[in-house]
């Protein structure tokens, strides 16, 4: 029986292929009294065996996608199933009480997980508890027949449908088996959609459903352009989105064809588009999109795929490899932004009852300088290799961004007189909080140029958590509210004669890029996937033309009806 | 005869994490029984679990006992992995 509901589309493409259902299977079990012991003790010893064969394959999967570190928790898990001690104990239960595999290993694995939890001056152990639980599960659902899927166990065509992925789920994903994602959870901006669309999987999220309406095995339609999702179409629904998965490979195709060449409105305005990047490892994204800058470098992966701070030299490389990939054209490095929903196991900051307005970013930096003094050498050392810009997250106050730029050329004077090559570098501020926004023309006689970053400016403008899916209607990024706020920013930085980018998900949006090219923005910096299509777009946009609906827009009262602006204005 | 060695533990994780890994794997590759004391409680030295259980730490004295054919040989291995990973002098 064919079934239809609709989600969030997060992720371009369709995809259609046999689902791969990612939730945990049931597994209680009765406890029953045994008679043959050695035939109860071979299960064990079956289950162990298997259960050591699906954790190698992860193992090796997450060596190649993560590295040998990440890996090192399977290493751990591999030991526990081969555990003397353990299955001696597993057996001398069943021998001695007569119960079943399933209650003994239950009994036996409890004691140790409380005995590790127990252990509460101790991190680490505790983190043990929790891998005996995972390896438990695993052998449990071996014991009971049923399968506890993984992704890093998929070896055929999949829709991957889940509650929600973690990033160590996505990182498992082998794009070769994956052609589609769905969830039930999540928005455009969740972690899974941002993993979709740099790993270019379509994806439809925040379904509410899907885990329970698709069963395994079952054919399922992904429309990430639209958000549908058909399970079990008819052969006829089939044909027609086979031709439209074909349609938007062609597309991309033709997309292709603009790789190398300038980002210029139909009238031939010349803008910039740019990547977001949070590694060195993304450049080749970047650079087989013809991006013309990397507008936002998050500088704060390296610190979060680190277990130390990591060391000014450690910076310095990533930079200058990233600066010199760019071959000459600009990278835009935002120093950290940890705090608000990232956080460091080696380095604990407070907890705080509003993470998100809490201690972060910026506000950490000029706290704990020494921190951010290491992040500015490592900048300044790199900015000898190419252009390198320097921006400071979280920006409310116009001192904030004076002590910032105090410590910079503080270093900078330093490392002069040290004798080290440097370039010159561009200082700017990342415009996501309502102050600085309004505040724009102030800040723009003492920066070298904005980037606005829309994703928490609209949260932050709008009060409401875009990861919320109570309060998800309210990331309205056509809200007149929003785009007065960028028009200022914007205005308020040419006046000045200053650079103005944009680097959050807006900058890619086909709603949005008209109107900013309507307003006038410089840079647009997107996911690497997003720029040959943006590119594509803007060929097609007189920027006269643009202007008109911009103000039409700034003039609208709601988020839907730009929307309807847009879509009667730009066919 | 059994071969026995003492150690005090110097890394600052104890015998956590990697240590404790590294340990069971070496003591694995022989037929003779390992076993790890520590504050009158012996555990085999080739359960993660056991070896996890006693919560060694930083500055803990431990005794390392081998018995059986390839007694010198485990010992050996085990002094080998706790000076080559800096766990014990």
């Amino acid at each position: 029986m064919t079934k239809n509901f609709k989600g969030i589309a997060a992720s371009n493409g369709v995809a259609i292929a046999k689902a791969y259902l990612l939730v945990d299977p049931e597994l209680s079990f009765e406890k029953t009294v045994i008679k043959d012991v050695t035939a109860e003790q071979a299960r064990v010893d079956d289950a162990l065996k298997a259960s050591s064969k699906d954790v190698e394959i992860i193992k090796t999967k997450a060596e190649q996608n993560l590295g040998a570190d990440e890996a090192q928790v399977f290493e751990a898990h591999l030991m526990i199933l081969s555990d003397p001690e353990m299955s001696g104990a597993f057996k001398q239960k069943i021998a001695d009480e007569k119960v079943n595999a399933e209650q003994a290993v239950k009994e036996v694995t409890d004691t140790y997980v409380s005995m590790f939890e127990a252990m509460t001056d101790n991190a680490y152990m505790q983190e043990r508890a929790a891998d005996i639980r995972d390896v438990t599960k695993r052998v449990m659902s071996h014991l009971l027949n049923v399968s506890l899927p993984n992704p890093a166990l998929i070896n055929e065509p999949v829709i991957l449908v889940s509650k929600d992925l973690t990033p160590s789920d996505t990182a498992q994903l082998d794009r070769q088996f994956v052609k589609g994602i769905l969830t039930d959870m999540g928005g455009r901006t969740a972690h899974a959609s941002i993993m979709a669309r740099t790993l270019e999987i379509p994806a439809v999220v925040g379904t509410d459903v899907a885990t329970k309406e698709v069963a395994s095995g079952v054919t399922v339609i992904v429309d990430g352009l639209t958000g549908d999702v058909i399970v079990d179409p008819s052969a006829e629904t089939l044909a027609i989105y086979e031709q439209k998965a074909t349609d938007y490979l062609a597309q991309r195709a033709e997309w292709a064809l603009l790789k190398d060449q300038q980002s210029v409105s139909a009238d031939g305005k010349h803008f910039t588009v740019g990547a977001n990047i949070g590694a060195p490892k993304d450049m080749a994204a970047v650079l087989n999109n013809g991006a013309e800058g990397v507008g936002l470098y998050r500088t704060e992966f390296l610190y979060m795929e680190s277990d130390h701070l990591p060391t000014e030299d450690e910076q310095f490389e990533a930079y200058k490899s990233v600066v010199e990939q760019m071959d000459g054209k600009p990278v835009t490095v935002r120093t950290m932004d940890i705090g608000g929903d990232k956080h460091l196991d080696y380095w604990k900051l407070p907890e705080e009852e509003n993470p998100f307005l809490g201690y972060r970013a910026i506000r950490i930096s000029l706290d704990q300088t020494d921190i951010f003094r290491t992040q500015l050498r490592a900048l300044i050392r790199a900015s000898a290799f190419g252009d390198l810009w320097i921006m400071f997250p979280m920006i409310a106050t116009l001192a904030e961004f004076r002590d910032a730029k105090k410590i910079y050329l503080d270093e900078r004077a330093k490392l002069e007189a040290a004798g080290v090559v440097m370039g010159d570098i561009k200082l700017g501020i990342m415009i996501e909080i309502p102050a600085a926004a309004v505040l724009a023309d102030k800040f723009a006689k003492e920066v070298d140029f904005f980037s606005i970053g829309t994703n928490d400016l609209i949260a932050y403008t709008m009060a409401a958590d875009r990861g919320n899916d109570r309060v998800a209607y309210l990331y309205q990024p056509y809200n007149p509210s929003i785009l007065r706020l960028i028009n200022n920013v914007i205005k308020a930085a040419h006046d000045e004669g200053k650079f103005v980018a944009m680097c959050g998900e807006m900058a890619g949006d086909p709603i949005a890029v008209p109107l900013l090219v309507g307003m006038g923005l410089d840079e647009f910096s997107m996911s690497a996937p997003s720029i040959l299509q943006t590119r594509s777009l803007m060929k097609k946009l007189n920027t006269a033309d643009m202007k008109l609906l911009a103000e039409k827009a700034l003039d609208a009262e709601t988020n839907d009806e730009v929307i309807a602006l847009v879509e009667a204005t730009v066919k | 005869m059994t071969q026995s060695k003492d150690f005090n533990i110097v890394a600052e994780t104890g015998i956590h994490a990697r240590p404790a890994t590294l340990l069971v794997q070496a003591a694995s590759k022989f037929t003779s029984d390992v076993t790890l004391s520590y504050q009158g409680k012996d555990v085999n030295l080739k359960s993660i679990m056991g070896v996890m259980s006693l919560g060694v730490g930083q500055g803990a004295d431990v005794t390392i006992k081998a018995e059986g054919d390839d007694e010198e040989a485990a010992i050996k291995a085990i002094v080998e992995t706790m000076e080559k990973e800096g766990l014990a002098k």
